[in-house]
């Protein structure tokens, strides 16, 4: 059991190893097939960790191996270990199964269509190993600090691969983006974490959640008590900053900017790390720290606000895009958002909702995670294929593929309908369980979340009529589009099957804020009403968008002004733009620029001009005669002696 | 009769003197050489006095001599190897010739 979760992390590290150093000394296609036989293998081991934990020990955490790495005092020490406890060993299920199908995937992904693999292959297994080796060390992390380092690391490894296509200038763009955004987010993070320790004086999450331990979340809490800052306490503080930190890894409102242009890496990477994976870093955060948000109200109330309001944003603004990748980027968010909200709502001043069903919004929160990271795999590997077949990225160029690759078409449609909510499908599972929470905060709550549900299933049949139906496909190059090699076909297929049936899991006897079994009942009020907003939604999109039809672009006109807005992100990265290029970089850096200029360098330029003058006036003194150099010695010796003659005498 | 540390001082002196007046007025390196050596043997010489007169339990004056001594040969070579540098590319070794060091 040691040894497995140990290994479980040091073989995708050593992965990294092998193909970043000795990759470009084998033939491109064996590197990638050893990455995924490696992949495999972790993928093994991940599953026999998980389902050896939920058959032994569910609810029970366990620190399988520790060691101490920084004595910053005999007291505060950083270790580096591993954790299973029920959310961490959901997410190991989650990374290497998404990771495995990634790895498999990008075998035929990353090729021309003749069948050779592209320049960088080794480099781009080499950095999928990397990202897989940050991500379940981060989910395993038993203290906050060691999830901080793999947060870190997330963030670098997402940066090379958004910016595998070194040489587009668009992808030097958008890795450089993401990482200052997910770096500035990620300060407040390390704030938060400044904060915590401070008071509590310890990393451990065994003593700052306690795992399942409620009374430790109040004890540590309890150290923060008569702290405040501007009349609120400390440990709100703490963890509203804590939130900004996993609002830029979540790409939440209004951090998201860098999710949608990390779009521009290869489209496997955007399945694995910006759909899957590491967006729900930030979610996997705030789980973690779950009962530390219960106590303190108003941190939960900022992540409840802010998810919500994302949730509704992202969609609205998925609604009009052209770029698919853009779109389901958008609906990523949007998810993620569901998810925020789902864990927020759970709780209200100090208190969890939900009498016997108290701690519900947090379980629904991970089975959507889980079910999501499936579905919107899914959904980016399909577009993957779409892209590598039309070789576009934009609608227009596809239309009408359903005749050209049905097994795509098939899967893809299974995704929409997961992530629309209609049963049987994994979504509907995951998604009634968020809005039954969001009903049991409040009315309100659940009612704008069921309106961006019904948004969701409008998007996303959206998407899927203009790539599949609308009207007849123009062939743009020189092959017809077609279903692609069994490399790609077959993750589809796997993850196709997964989202069919993951609903159906137990999710409520494994995965539990407090490690006990929580009886989930379904709700047929709430699951009725969404599923009807999901056809309603559904509906909709086919009476738009199913066949050729002048009624959108109608509509588009009749609403131009909005639909630019929408289609613009309403306008949030101009006003980034804005804020950093005429606010930051002329208002605040030209000034200190011209000070330092003038003044700083100015002193330093100044001095040197003085001391270069002087020694060019007295520089004929070196005249080249060796004599009379040693003449004017010679007197300056006797001239020493003398005065040092007189000053004994006079002593 | 006795001899007095000023004995001995008095012709080290002279000797210092001498290396003085030949290094600032012979114009063949050679000879500033030679002037700059005999400079040298006038500290020896120094050095060997004061122990011998002022501590004479002590040894470090006279180990002082012999190390400048070893200083001042490899010195010589030093220059000799400069001086001979000097003539092939200048043709001669006399030092107003040797002026090209200058601002």
């Amino acid at each position: 059991m040691i040894t497995n979760t140990v290994l479980v992390l040091v073989l995708p590290f050593v992965m990294f190893l092998f193909l970043g150093l000795a990759g470009v000394k084998m033939p491109r296609k064996t590197a990638g097939v050893i990455g995924v036989v490696g992949m495999l293998i972790t993928t093994v081991l991940a599953y026999w960790v998980a389902i050896d934990y939920f058959m032994h020990h569910p609810g029970h955490e366990q620190i399988s191996a520790e060691v101490d790495w920084l004595n910053f005092t005999p007291k505060l020490v950083a270790r580096m270990g591993v954790l299973i406890d029920p959310i961490s060993a959901m997410m190991l299920v989650v990374i290497s199964t998404v990771s495995l199908m990634v790895h498999l995937y990008s075998l035929g992904y990353m090729c021309d269509h003749h069948g050779h693999a592209e320049k960088g292959f080794q480099r781009y297994y080499s950095f999928l190993a990397l990202f897989t080796f940050s991500m379940l060390g981060l989910v395993v992390a038993t203290n906050i600090f060691q999830m901080f380092i793999f947060f870190e690391m997330v963030g670098l490894s997402s940066y090379l691969l958004i910016g595998f296509y070194y040489s587009l200038p668009a992808a030097n763009h958008a890795n450089k983006k993401a990482f200052i955004v997910t770096r500035l987010a990620d300060l407040f993070f390390l704030l938060g974490i400044m904060i915590l320790t401070f008071s509590t004086g310890t990393f451990d999450f065994k003593e700052l959640v306690g795992l399942g331990d409620m009374a430790a979340s109040q004890r540590a809490a309890g150290t923060m008590d008569g702290l405040t800052f501007l009349g609120i306490p400390a440990v709100g503080w703490a963890l509203v900053f804590i939130f900004i930190g996993g609002a830029g890894k979540s790409a939440m409102y209004p951090l998201h900017i860098w999710l949608p242009d990390a779009m521009e890496g290869p489209t496997p990477v955007s399945a694995l790390i910006h759909a899957a994976t590491m967006v729900v870093a930030g979610v996997f955060l705030i789980a973690r720290m779950f009962p530390l948000y219960v106590l303190a109200p108003m941190a939960m109330n900022v992540v409840a606000v802010v998810g919500a309001f994302t949730a509704f944003y992202a969609a609205a603004v998925a609604c009009v895009q052209s770029d698919i990748k853009r779109a389901l980027a958008f609906s990523t968010i949007s998810q993620i958002a569901f998810m925020m909200t789902s864990l927020a709502v759970s709780a209200d001043g100090g208190q969890l909702v939900g009498g016997h069903e108290a701690g519900l919004g947090y379980m629904a929160s991970m089975f959507h995670l889980f079910t999501h990271a499936m579905f919107k795999a899914l959904l980016f590997l399909c577009a993957g294929a779409i892209i590598h077949a039309v070789h576009s990225n934009e609608n227009d160029k596809m239309h009408g593929l359903h005749k050209f690759m049905p097994i795509t078409s098939i899967a893809f449609l299974i995704g929409c309908l997961a992530i629309a909510g209609i049963p049987p499908f994994a979504g509907f599972f995951s998604k009634d369980e968020i809005l039954v929470a969001c009903y049991e905060r409040g009315l309100g709550w659940g009612l704008w979340m069921s309106m961006v549900a019904g948004m969701t299933a409008f998007y996303m049949f959206r998407i899927y009529y203009l790539i599949f139906f609308w009207k007849k496909h123009e062939v743009h190059t020189e092959h017809e589009p077609s279903d692609q090699p069994w490399t790609m076909t077959l993750p589809l297929i796997i993850l196709a099957s997964i989202s069919c049936v993951a609903g159906f899991l137990p999710f409520g006897k494994f995965v539990t804020y407090n490690g006990e079994v929580l009886e989930t009942h379904m709700n047929w009020t709430v699951a009725g009403s969404s599923v009807g907003i999901a056809l309603v939604g559904i509906a909709l999109a086919t009476w738009l968008y199913f066949k050729e039809n002048p009624k959108p672009e109608r509509m588009k006109n009749a609403m131009s002004g909005l639909w630019e807005a929408a289609y613009r992100r309403f306008y949030m990265d101009e006003l980034y733009q804005f804020i950093t290029h005429k606010i930051i970089f002329q208002g605040i850096c030209k000034p200190i620029a011209w000070f330092d200029r003038i003044f700083i360098d100015g002193f330093f330029n100044k001095l040197a001009d003085l001391t270069g003058n002087a020694s060019f006036a007295i520089r004929r003194v070196q005249g080249g005669n060796a004599q009379s150099y040693v003449f004017v010695y010679l007197l300056g010796a006797l001239l020493l002696a003398a005065v040092t003659g007189v000053v004994i005498l006079m002593i | 009769m006795e001899l007095t540390l000023l004995m001995y001082l008095i012709p080290s002196l002279i000797m210092f003197g001498c290396g003085i007046y030949g290094f600032l007025t012979r114009k063949n390196m050679i000879a500033m050489l030679i002037s700059l050596e005999l400079m040298l043997n006038a500290v020896d010489i120094n050095f060997a006095l004061f122990n011998r007169f002022l501590y004479p339990g002590k040894l470090e004056g006279m180990m002082f001599s012999l190390f400048a001594i070893a200083i001042a040969a490899a010195e010589t070579a030093v220059a000799i190897a400069i001086i001979i540098n000097v003539y092939r590319i200048a043709k001669n070794v006399d030092i107003n010739q040797i002026n090209k060091l200058k601002f």
